[in-house]
C-alpha cells in the first residue's frame, strides 16, 4: 500500500490530474452557489448542463486523438447514437419510474452500452489497419447515423413497440407515445438532466481517464502511438490497446449524448452532424493533445464565446474564427511555447513579469 | 528585445481578456441584462426616433424573440426580425402602447434557442415572440410555460410547438400560441381540396423533404388524409439536405407512375428547381403547393412564367390589393432592399399587432410582471378576433392552435389569382 501525501498529488506526473479535478470540483462549487443565491443569469444556467456535455465528450475525444493517436471524426455521431438511445429509454420508462434520477441514470447507462457497441463494431475492422483509416470511418459512421435515425420511427402503446424505416407506417393507438419520429427525431422529451450529474459525468471521464494513462494499459497506447513497431516487438497487441481507447472514447460521448438529449424536450438527428464532430475536435485540438485540463478550459471558453460576444451581433462568429486563430497560433508557436515556459519559472521569482 | 516586449504585451492582453471573460461569465443577471439592455436600447432610440429614446426603456413592454439570422435558415429568421421591427414601429409611433423588441439569433438549433431564451430572460422580456422555426420553438415552450411568460411563435408550425404531447395534440402548454397554421392542418386542407376537385389530377405524386419537419409533418397527415378520402397516391419521393439540387430521378419515377399531380409540401427554393426540371423533361402535371410555395414568383433567377398554373394554398400574398397588405408590403420593401415580404414576415407583422390588440384590450401596461402579463393575454387570445395581413376572424383556441382558412389561389400571368372553394 503507497502512502498517500499531498505531496505526491503535485508531483510532477500527476500534477495535471489533481489541478484537472480541483478545476471541476471548484467550478461546480461556485457554479451551484450563485444557482442557489440566485445571482447566476438565466443564460449561463441554461448554459451549464450542454457546457458539460461538451467536456465529457471532448475529454473522450482526447483520450482516443491525443493520448491513443487515432483520428476520430465521428465523435458526434457516437453523441447520436447515445443521446436517441437515452431518450427513447427515458421515455419508454417515464411512467414506470417517476423518479427522475434513477431514470437519468439508467438512460445514461442505456447511451453508454449502445455508443460502446458501435465503437467496437467500428474498431475491430478498423484498428487492424495502419494509418488514418480509423478518420474515413468514423467520418463515415457520423453521416450515416445521422440518415439512419432520419429515417427511424419508434413508438410504443399499450400493444408494445412499433418500428418502421424510411416511411413512418407506425399506427399507434390513442395514449401511445412516438420515441423516435424521423426528421423531427424526439420530441415531448422530459428534462431530466441536471448541472450536478453532468459534473459527476465529467469527474468519472477525467477519473476513467487519467486511472488509464497512469496504468500499463495506458503506457502501452501511448507506447503504440509513439512508435508502433517498437511497441510490437516487445509484445504489445496493437490494435487491442487502440481498441481500448477508443471504446472507452465512444462510451464516453454516448454518455455526453446521453446527458444533452436529455436536457432539451426536443432533439433532431441532424443536430449531430459532421460540424458538431469537428466542433469537439476543435476543443480537443485547441486545449492540447492529451491533455485534460486544457480541453475542459478551451471547451468552457469556446462554448462561451459566442454567447459572451451576442452583443457584437453578425461580428460575434468573425471574432469567434480570429480567436480561434489567434489560440491555434499560440498554442503551436514554439517561441510562445518557451516564452510562456519562461515566464512560469520567473513567476516563482517574482510577478514583475505579468 | 523588442520582440521580448511584443510578446509580453500580447500575453499580458490574452491574459487580460480571458479575464475578463471570466468575469462576464460570473458577473450574473446583472452584467449581462445590463449588456443586452443597453444594446437593445440603443437600437430601439435608433428605430423610435420620432417617439424619443427616452420612452425605450421602462416605459416599453418588452418583446424577445428567436430565429435563425445566421446560417442555412437565416432568411426566415431574417424575414421575421424585420416584419417584427417594422410592426414595433409602427405601434410605437401611434403613441399609447409602447413595445421595445430584441431579437436574438439561435441559428436554428435547439441548443441555442435555450440560450437565446436566458439571454432575453436576463433582459427582461414580458411577451415573446417564441422562434421562427418548429424545433427550437419546440425545445423553449417547456420553458415559457415554466416561467409563464406568453408565447406566440409566427412560424413555428410543429404540433410539438403547443403541445408537450404532440403525438396525441394532448396537455397544451397553455399559454404558447401559433400565428401560422399547425403542418397537420395544412395536409387536411390539401387533401380536402384535392378530394373536391379531382378534375386537376387523381394520380397523385408527392416529393418532399424528409429531414424537414414542416414538409414532412404535412406529407403525413396529407397521406392519411388521403387514404380516408379515397385518393390515389402514385408515387412518394424524398429529398434532403445533401440532395436538394437535382430532382430528376424523383420527376422521372413520378412520370413513369403516370402521375397527373405533384404535390410538393417544400418550400420555394426545392420547388423552383423541380418545376425548371420538370419542365426540362416536358413533364407536365398539375403542381400543388402549401404556403411553403410562396416566395416562388420572387425568387431571384427564376423564371416565372414556369409557375404559370401552379396552385397554392396560401394565407398571404404579397400582390393582395387592400390597403394593409399594400402599405405592409411597401414599408417592407423599403427596409429590406426591395426584397418581397414572404409569409414569415406578414405572421411576424400579425403577431406583433395581435399582441398590441390584446395588450389594449387588457389594458397591459409596462410595468406589469411578466406573469401578469401571460394571464391578461392568454385570456384575451383565447377570446378575441383578429383582421391581419395572413386572415380575417382569426382566432386561436385554448390550446394555442391558430383558427384562419388556407386559400388556396392559382398563379396566372405571374399573379396569385384566388380559386373559387
Amino acid at each position: 500500500m503507497k502512502k498517500f501525501s499531498i505531496g505526491n498529488l503535485f508531483s510532477r506526473k500527476k500534477r495535471g490530474r489533481t489541478i484537472s479535478f480541483l478545476m471541476v470540483i471548484v467550478a461546480y462549487i461556485i457554479m451551484q452557489t450563485m444557482m442557489s443565491t440566485g445571482s447566476l443569469s438565466s443564460l449561463f444556467s441554461g448554459l451549464l448542463v450542454p457546457l458539460c456535455c461538451y467536456i465529457v465528450a471532448a475529454i473522450g475525444l482526447n483520450l482516443n486523438v491525443g493520448v491513443s493517436g487515432e483520428l476520430n471524426l465521428g465523435q458526434a455521431g457516437f453523441m447520436s447514437v447515445g443521446a436517441f438511445t437515452a431518450v427513447s429509454v427515458s421515455g419508454y420508462l417515464a411512467a414506470g419510474i417517476p423518479n427522475p434520477v434513477i431514470r437519468l441514470i439508467i438512460s445514461i447507462i442505456a447511451g453508454v452500452i449502445a455508443a460502446a457497441i458501435f465503437g467496437i463494431l467500428i474498431g475491430v475492422p478498423v484498428l487492424k489497419l495502419e494509418g488514418d483509416y480509423l478518420a474515413i470511418v468514423t467520418l463515415a459512421f457520423g453521416q450515416i447515423i445521422k440518415s439512419i435515425v432520419t429515417n427511424m420511427y419508434l413508438g410504443f402503446d399499450e400493444n408494445g413497440f412499433q418500428f418502421s424505416f424510411v416511411d413512418n407506417n407506425t399506427k399507434l393507438a390513442p395514449g401511445g407515445k412516438m420515441l423516435l419520429n424521423g426528421p423531427m427525431g424526439a420530441t415531448g422529451t422530459e428534462r431530466i438532466s441536471t448541472f450536478t450529474m453532468g459534473a459527476i459525468l465529467i469527474i468519472i471521464s477525467l477519473f476513467i481517464v487519467y486511472n488509464l494513462m497512469f496504468s500499463r494499459c495506458g503506457r502501452a497506447i501511448m507506447a503504440a502511438r509513439d512508435n508502433r513497431i517498437a511497441a510490437e516487438s516487445v509484445g504489445i497487441g496493437i490494435s487491442r490497446t487502440k481498441m481500448l481507447a477508443f471504446v472507452i472514447s465512444a462510451s464516453l460521448a454516448g454518455a455526453a449524448g446521453a446527458l444533452y438529449g436529455l436536457n432539451y424536450s426536443t432533439l433532431v438527428p441532424a443536430k449531430f452532424d459532421f460540424n458538431t464532430s469537428i466542433l469537439i475536435l476543435v476543443y480537443v485540438v485547441l486545449g492540447g493533445l492529451g491533455n485534460m485540463t486544457g480541453t475542459i478550459i478551451a471547451t468552457v471558453i469556446l462554448v462561451l464565446l459566442p454567447e459572451l460576444l451576442r452583443s457584437m451581433q453578425d461580428y460575434r462568429m468573425l471574432i469567434y474564427a480570429v480567436v480561434l486563430i489567434v489560440i491555434m497560433l499560440l498554442t503551436n508557436n514554439e517561441t510562445v511555447i518557451t516564452k510562456l515556459k519562461l515566464l512560469q519559472k520567473s513567476l516563482g521569482g517574482g510577478a514583475k513579469n505579468v | 528585445m523588442k520582440r521580448n516586449g511584443l510578446l509580453k504585451k500580447l500575453l499580458s492582453v490574452t491574459v487580460a481578456s480571458c479575464m475578463v471573460m471570466g468575469l462576464t461569465a460570473c458577473g450574473g443577471a446583472g452584467a449581462a441584462g445590463g449588456a443586452a439592455g443597453g444594446d437593445t436600447g440603443a437600437a430601439a432610440a435608433e428605430s423610435g426616433a420620432a417617439e424619443g429614446s427616452g420612452a425605450a426603456s421602462g416605459a416599453a413592454i418588452k418583446i424577445g424573440g428567436s430565429g435563425p439570422l445566421t446560417g442555412p435558415a437565416a432568411v426566415y429568421g431574417n424575414a421575421v426580425k424585420a416584419a417584427a421591427e417594422l410592426a414595433v414601429e409602427e405601434v410605437n409611433a401611434k403613441g399609447g402602447l409602447q413595445f421595445e423588441l430584441d431579437f436574438e439569433d439561435d441559428t436554428h438549433d435547439a441548443e441555442k434557442a435555450v440560450t437565446a431564451y436566458g439571454v432575453l430572460k436576463d433582459w427582461g422580456m414580458q411577451v415573446s415572440l417564441a422562434t421562427v422555426t418548429s424545433a427550437p420553438g419546440a425545445a423553449v415552450s417547456p420553458m415559457y410555460k415554466d416561467d409563464h411568460i406568453f408565447a406566440i411563435s409566427p412560424s413555428g408550425s410543429s404540433l410539438a410547438v403547443i403541445y408537450q404531447d404532440p403525438d396525441n395534440a394532448a396537455s397544451p402548454y397553455g399559454n404558447v400560441f401559433q400565428m401560422c397554421f399547425t403542418d397537420p392542418n395544412q395536409g387536411v386542407a390539401s387533401a380536402d381540396y384535392l378530394a373536391a376537385h379531382t378534375d386537376l389530377g387523381s394520380k397523385i405524386a408527392v416529393i418532399y423533404k424528409n429531414d424537414d419537419n414542416y414538409s414532412s409533418g404535412i406529407f403525413a397527415k396529407f397521406k392519411s388524409e388521403a387514404e380516408t378520402k379515397g385518393l390515389s397516391i402514385v408515387y412518394e419521393g424524398t429529398f434532403d439536405d445533401s440532395n436538394a439540387s437535382d430532382f430528376t430521378v424523383q420527376l422521372k419515377k413520378a412520370q413513369d407512375a403516370g402521375a397527373d399531380l405533384l404535390f410538393l409540401p417544400i418550400y420555394y427554393d426545392p420547388a423552383s428547381l423541380i418545376l425548371t426540371q420538370a419542365n426540362q423533361m416536358g413533364y407536365a402535371p398539375t403542381f400543388f403547393g402549401v404556403d411553403g410555395m410562396d416566395g416562388i414568383l420572387t425568387l431571384e433567377g427564376f423564371d416565372t412564367s414556369l409557375a404559370e398554373g401552379v396552385y397554392l394554398l396560401t394565407p398571404f400574398s404579397a400582390d393582395a390589393t387592400d390597403d394593409l397588405t399594400k402599405n405592409f408590403t411597401a414599408n417592407y420593401k423599403a427596409r429590406m432592399n426591395d426584397e418581397v415580404p414572404n409569409q414569415f414576415a406578414a405572421d411576424a407583422y400579425d403577431c406583433v399587432y395581435a399582441i398590441a390588440q390584446a395588450c389594449e384590450a387588457a389594458g397591459v401596461t409596462a410595468d406589469m410582471s411578466a406573469t401578469d402579463i401571460c394571464d391578461a393575454l392568454t385570456s384575451q387570445f383565447t377570446s378575441m378576433t383578429f383582421n391581419g395581413l395572413t386572415g380575417q376572424n382569426v382566432t386561436w383556441s385554448a390550446s394555442g392552435e391558430v383558427s384562419k382558412s388556407p386559400k388556396a389561389v392559382k398563379i396566372e400571368n405571374g399573379v396569385y389569382v384566388g380559386v373559387e372553394d
